[in-house]
């Protein structure tokens, strides 16, 4: 199942500059284990040694914050996509 | 006291005082810091900001920019752009009197260009754009923001491009649209819309002030303290109420005052400091109130919708301050808010927006728990104008409508005595 990452302009020098990449999961931790697989300087970036996203990262399934979901866990669909942002924008 | 380097507030990383808000390496938000002075200094720094102007550019010592106050070189006449703050600070001793307490001041930050506390961190993040070399302004706003920005980006001649949720109340669009801004609703909430302007602000030019340029944005919000205890006689309060809503004003705030504390310009200690939030949009005040330090995201429903940010960048952060400092965060309903309104005006004569019904409400609630001391000396932070949200008090007070014959005047209020 493919599905589109958007990476933020922050994160891309640790993704060899891309934009978004295309990965394989059916939820947002399988996505992200994908993602890490190809990029694995991201993987320390946003994640903490659990494997629980830092507290300040911020991440959407078609728009929708994952904490409002499963989280991790939260299943994506073929053809989703999942926007990572900073968490500390904004008020 | 010259500003040296973005640092993250998480890992320590430095980077230059450039356009950035985020640690590439752990993600954390970075903040300016700045030159520490010598002991000797502090006349001298107390001097220039008793001879500074009367606005925000006499703390210049304590803001980011690289070329001091924006303006004319003479510091005196720092008054390009939309210069905000010196607002006032009026004792309240009628607001105190009906909550019991002893002393009560209230700080009107309604007074400023466009009637709310924006205009103060807006300028900062104008002034350093222009120095970066940004040429259009944008912001993700709950409205107040959306005022400050289109207004300072027309005083000194920039494109803006502000954006609001759709169903912002119309006082707050139509005090925006007049400034001639690209105007963009957004048919979400205010998280959506900060979510929308993170993505963007990665791939365009733009000084997105709340954004990209946080930083040195939020770096505003401390010449609120400085002004308190400038106004204060060179005091410090023993406690604020401040309404909570991303958390940076609040951790802004007890920042300031640390900062004149560390470098001897004040005495004392810092002041307790309570948040205020709506009961529709609390996550800051749930998780104090469950111990937590960081905040699960909800979805606002109030009618404080310049506070509802259901998502809060710097919610970790206002609950260290709150904790740290013996304050607390609390959390009142549109109930509360409304009677808050009317609270502040009947014994003020400040007429506030529903923000600042949640302080005054807040300010009512800790009286009545008995959180404060009768000796202390009390801050309520004021910090938009009731004009913006009308409709908050619509319905709420009755007006006598009468023929215009004096019989009917009688008729209607009573016969004057003695006739």
């Amino acid at each position: 199942m493919a599905v589109t990452v958007k990476i933020p302009t922050q994160l891309r020098a640790a993704a060899d500059g891309a934009a978004e990449a295309e990965v394989e999961g059916e939820t947002v931790g399988e996505v992200l284990d994908d993602l890490f697989e190809r990029f694995e300087e991201l993987r320390e970036r946003i994640s903490q040694d659990g494997g629980e996203l830092r507290r300040f990262v911020n991440v959407y399934v078609g728009g929708e914050d994952i904490r409002f979901l499963d989280g991790l866990d939260t299943p994506v669909a073929d053809g989703a996509e999942v926007t990572i942002l900073p968490a500390v924008a904004g008020g | 006291m010259a500003a040296e380097h973005l640092k993250c507030k998480e890992c320590g990383a430095q980077y230059a005082l450039e356009a950035l808000y985020v640690c590439e390496r752990c993600f954390g938000p970075l903040e300016v810091v700045y030159g520490r002075p010598s002991p000797a200094d502090v006349g001298e720094v107390r001097r220039r900001i008793q001879g500074g102007p009367q606005n925000i550019w006499r703390y210049a010592d304590f803001l980011p920019l690289a070329g001091g106050p924006p303006g004319p070189a003479n510091r005196r006449a720092s008054r390009t752009g939309l210069p905000a703050g010196c607002t006032p600070l009026i004792r309240a001793d009628r607001l105190a009197r009906r909550l019991g307490l002893g002393e009560v001041w209230v700080k009107n930050d309604a007074a400023n260009p466009t009637h709310s506390f924006k205009d103060r961190v807006v300028s900062v993040a104008a002034a350093r754009a222009r120095e970066l070399g940004y040429e259009v302004l944008a912001c993700a706003s709950t409205g107040n923001l959306a005022n400050a920005v289109a207004a300072q980006a027309a005083a000194l001649g920039m494109e803006s491009y502000v954006f609001i949720p759709a169903d912002l109340e119309e006082q707050k669009v139509l005090a925006t649209g007049v400034y001639g801004p690209r105007l963009i609703a957004v048919r979400g909430s205010y998280d959506e819309v900060n979510r929308l302007c993170t993505e963007l602000s990665g791939d365009r030019e733009w000084a997105f002030v709340n954004i990209n340029l946080r930083p040195y944005y939020a770096e505003g919000s401390k010449t609120l303290s400085f002004e308190i205890a400038e106004q204060l006689g060179w005091e410090l309060p023993d406690r604020c109420v401040v309404p909570v809503a991303s958390g940076s004003l609040f951790t802004k705030v007890a920042q300031g005052f640390e900062e004149w504390l560390d470098l001897g310009l004040v005495g004392g200690q810092i002041p307790r400091m309570n948040g205020a939030q709506a009961q529709g949009c609390a996550p800051i005040a749930s998780a104090f109130a469950d111990g937590q330090s960081i905040c699960r995201p909800v979805r606002p429903q109030t009618i404080a919708k310049s506070l509802a940010i259901g998502d809060p960048a710097d919610g970790p952060y206002a609950l260290d301050v709150a904790r740290a400092t013996g304050g607390g965060v609390d959390a009142v309903s549109d109930e509360e808010i409304r009677a808050g309104i009317a609270l502040l005006a009947e014994t003020t004569g400040i007429f506030t927006e529903t923000a600042g019904g949640v302080t005054a409400a807040v300010l009512a609630k800790l009286a009545e728990r008995g959180d404060i001391g009768e000796s202390e000396r009390v801050v309520l932070f004021i910090t938009g104008d009731g004009l913006k949200t009308l409709d908050a008090v619509r319905g709420t007070f009755t007006t006598t409508e009468i023929e215009p014959q004096a019989a009917a005047f009688d008729a209607a209020v009573g016969a004057p005595v003695g006739v």
